[in-house]
């Protein structure tokens, strides 16, 4: 064989030499494989790696960061300025004005902080240094109440509590007795404080500490007021049917009170960890700040429980006596976890993190993202885990409710505003506060009603039926003050036809006894 | 062994490393469960990650008792129908979770939708006949049959894999 000439023998080598050049590619491109699974495998098995130790004192976010890095890059991200059509602050650094986009507001705020300064939100990560500049703080004086929400607050009030003598130690866990001890008893002394002085105690927005257990990252509540209030909603009989751990407490013993830490799911946590926040409640100066939750979370039980509700002096509550008319009204916040209660997503288990911190993937691992943003943004993960359709078709679904929803509510804007006005003609043309009282109840309710939708951060989307519900019945009291009044008005004529007197005295209240209630205490009119 | 000793040399060298890809490559079948996928045990679906979700709901599911992930999602008509199915998955859920270049959310493609409808068929095939006898199911109700609402899973959209939240 050795004989064999040149052309056999370059063959053999040929062959051989290309199937060595194509084994080791092979064997390269399997060495990849090899390694490329390796790191899925790895990913699956360490979602984190401990490398800060966290405790009770872990106040500021960054140390989680390092053991919780795809976290805590969401986290970062909430600084980003984002906008969809009717939420966001839109691109520049300074925030669009809401006052300015709808000057219907100022008129119903009229004598009200939100009169002065009530802008568009932005993320997260500006929800204290916002706060801070806003005029409604630097304008109008604010108890530390504010900064419940607005700071990460969870070290501060045990801190202060710890100073007003409340038992144990910092390093005791947040959710156990003495924890709770010290930080409602923060919180108390924190809402007699002026701002100025409580927003000295905190130097963060919301951070990891405030819905997450510093050893297991478990969620937890940790905000005072929510944690009143659930318990002051669990212990009332309003149908809860979205929070079945609630449902299950009230067919218990009731030993003790109901406690999200304890009793609530992983799922319901999902929704109650922003609920401690994006919630109506009462902050003003004249008591502690509170959940109004005792008989519900529907927009008239919480109202039923407002008029029920006197404050330390005695009277009736109230957020601010409205200059124009005379009316004591009601200022709605941002009752998110309320709206969302009654929508079709809460009875179907679905919960706030689902749509505003989906999870997303990254290699083998699943995280929840924290970059928390309007859905709108997100339509692949947010909708479309459940919704199997396109996303131009999804976008269009929620543009088509909230362009609906915004028409709606500018009618029942216009309704209000028609009725502060008539109230104010009448005052002017000389019907006293008395007279009008019963006017001034639709007023309040008309009002809280559109306040209630408009505070609400989702343009109708949470609950878009019981939002159209809710204007419906806002522009049913203008309609019905504005009838009620219009009856007083005619009913003064008719009793006063004479020409109007330049001054007359206001009736002494025995004299209006005896004339007659309606004709005493209407003032001569003059048309 | 007669041969130029440029010839030796080389298939000397061809046999180290075809060797060595035999090995690195069984290696790497072995360390990726590779011959698990010829089962159907449904917690090989599970081997890489993507599908812990769907795992998990299924484990919640009404099906869960009945049915494994391979008798809804793989022809059970014969055994080549079936091994080709799998092929096809295996080597597209392969390609995308090594290139991690897939769309999210995952979606069932318009060919195993019709496999998994079949499926359904197979069994309640009591309940169905009358239902399909006019040919009104199996079909996407997007004309251009570009979404997955097919057939019975468009509305009894838990059964397999639990409800979606």
């Amino acid at each position: 064989m050795s004989e064999k000439t040149g052309p056999g023998k370059s063959r053999a080598a040929l062959w051989a030499g290309l199937i060595a050049v194509g084994a080791a590619i092979a064997t390269a491109l399997v060495m990849g494989l090899f390694q490329n699974i390796s790191t899925r495998k790895a990913e699956a098995r360490e979602t984190s790696f401990k490398v800060v130790d966290l405790d009770e004192r872990s106040l500021d976010p960054a140390p989680w960061g390092k053991n919780f890095p795809r976290q805590f890059d969401g986290f970062l991200r909430t600084a980003e300025l984002t906008s969809t059509r009717f939420g966001g602050a839109g691109p520049n650094p300074k925030p669009i004005s809401r006052l300015a986009e709808d000057p219907r507001l100022v008129t119903f705020f009229s004598g009200y902080a939100f009169a002065i300064d009530f802008n568009r939100r932005r993320g997260h990560a500006y929800m204290l240094s916002d706060q801070r500049v806003t005029g409604r703080v630097t304008k109008a004086k604010q108890t530390g109440n504010c900064l419940h929400c607005h700071a990460s607050n969870a070290v501060a009030y045990r801190e202060l509590g710890l100073k007003k003598g409340a038992p144990g130690t910092l390093d005791e866990p947040l959710t156990g007795a003495h924890g709770q001890a010290q930080l409602m008893a923060g919180f108390d002394a924190a809402a007699k404080m002026p701002y100025e002085e409580v927003t000295k105690l905190v130097e963060h927005p919301v951070g990891c500490i405030d819905c997450h257990e510093p050893k297991t990252q478990a969620l937890r509540v940790t905000k005072p007021a929510f944690i009143r209030a659930i318990a002051a909603l669990a212990s009332g009989d309003a149908a809860v049917p979205h929070l079945p751990s609630i449902e299950k407490w009230r067919k218990g013993d009731r030993a003790r009170p109901y406690d999200p830490n304890q009793d609530a799911s992983r799922q319901e946590m999902r929704s109650m960890a922003c609920g401690q926040c994006h919630v109506e409640y009462y902050c003003g100066p004249k008591t502690t700040l509170f959940y109004p939750w005792n008989k519900g979370l529907k927009v008239e039980q919480i109202e039923a429980y407002y008029d029920e509700f006197k404050f330390p002096d005695g009277h009736r509550f109230f957020d601010w006596k409205h200059p124009k008319t005379g009316a004591e009204v009601l200022k709605a916040q941002h009752p998110e976890f309320e709206t969302w209660s009654q929508s079709l997503h809460a009875r179907s288990g679905v919960s706030c993190a689902d749509c505003h911190m989906p999870y997303v993937r990254e290699g083998a691992i699943k995280v929840s993202d924290h970059h928390v943003r309007s859905p709108l943004l997100n339509i692949s993960r947010s909708c479309q885990t459940c919704h199997r359709f396109p996303e131009e078709q999804l976008r269009a679904t929620v543009d088509g409710i909230q362009q609906r929803h915004r028409a709606l509510m500018d009618r029942a804007e216009d309704a209000l505003i028609q009725l502060i006005e008539s109230i104010e003609t009448a005052r002017k043309a000389g019907l006293s506060e008395a007279a009008l009282s019963p006017v001034f109840e639709f007023q309040r309710k008309a009002q809280w009603r559109v306040d209630f939708i408009n505070a609400e951060n989702s343009m109708g989307f949470h609950a878009p039926h019981e939002a159209a519900r809710v204007l419906g019945e806002s522009i049913d009291y203008s309609l019905q003050g504005y009838v009620a009044l219009s009856k007083l008005r005619e009913s003064a004529n008719r009793l006063n036809p004479a020409p109007a007197q330049p001054n007359p005295a206001p009736p002494s209240p025995a004299k209006a006894a005896a004339v007659g209630k309606t004709a005493a205490l209407l003032r001569p009119l003059s048309r | 062994m007669i041969g130029s000793p440029l010839a030796r040399g080389l298939t000397l060298l061809a046999s180290v490393l075809v060797g060595a890809f035999v090995g690195t490559g069984g290696f790497t079948f072995a360390f990726a469960k590779g011959a698990s996928y010829l089962s159907d045990d449904p917690a090989v679906c599970v081997n890489c990650h993507i599908m812990r979700d769907h795992y998990d709901g299924w484990r919640q599911s009404s099906h869960h008792a009945q049915a494994t992930c391979n008798d809804c999602h793989l022809p059970q008509d014969n055994v080549l129908h079936k091994l080709y199915v799998k092929l096809d998955n295996g080597y597209r859920h392969s390609k995308a979770f090594t290139l991690q270049n897939f769309a999210e959310p995952i979606r069932i493609v318009p060919a195993n939708a019709r496999v998994l409808e079949n499926n359904c068929l197979r069994c309640h095939a009591d309940m169905t006949d009358a239902i399909t006898a006019h040919g009104t199911l199996g079909v996407s109700t997007i004309p251009r049959g570009t979404v997955d609402l097919h057939g019975c899973v468009r509305c009894h959209v838990d059964v397999g894999h639990g409800p979606r939240r």
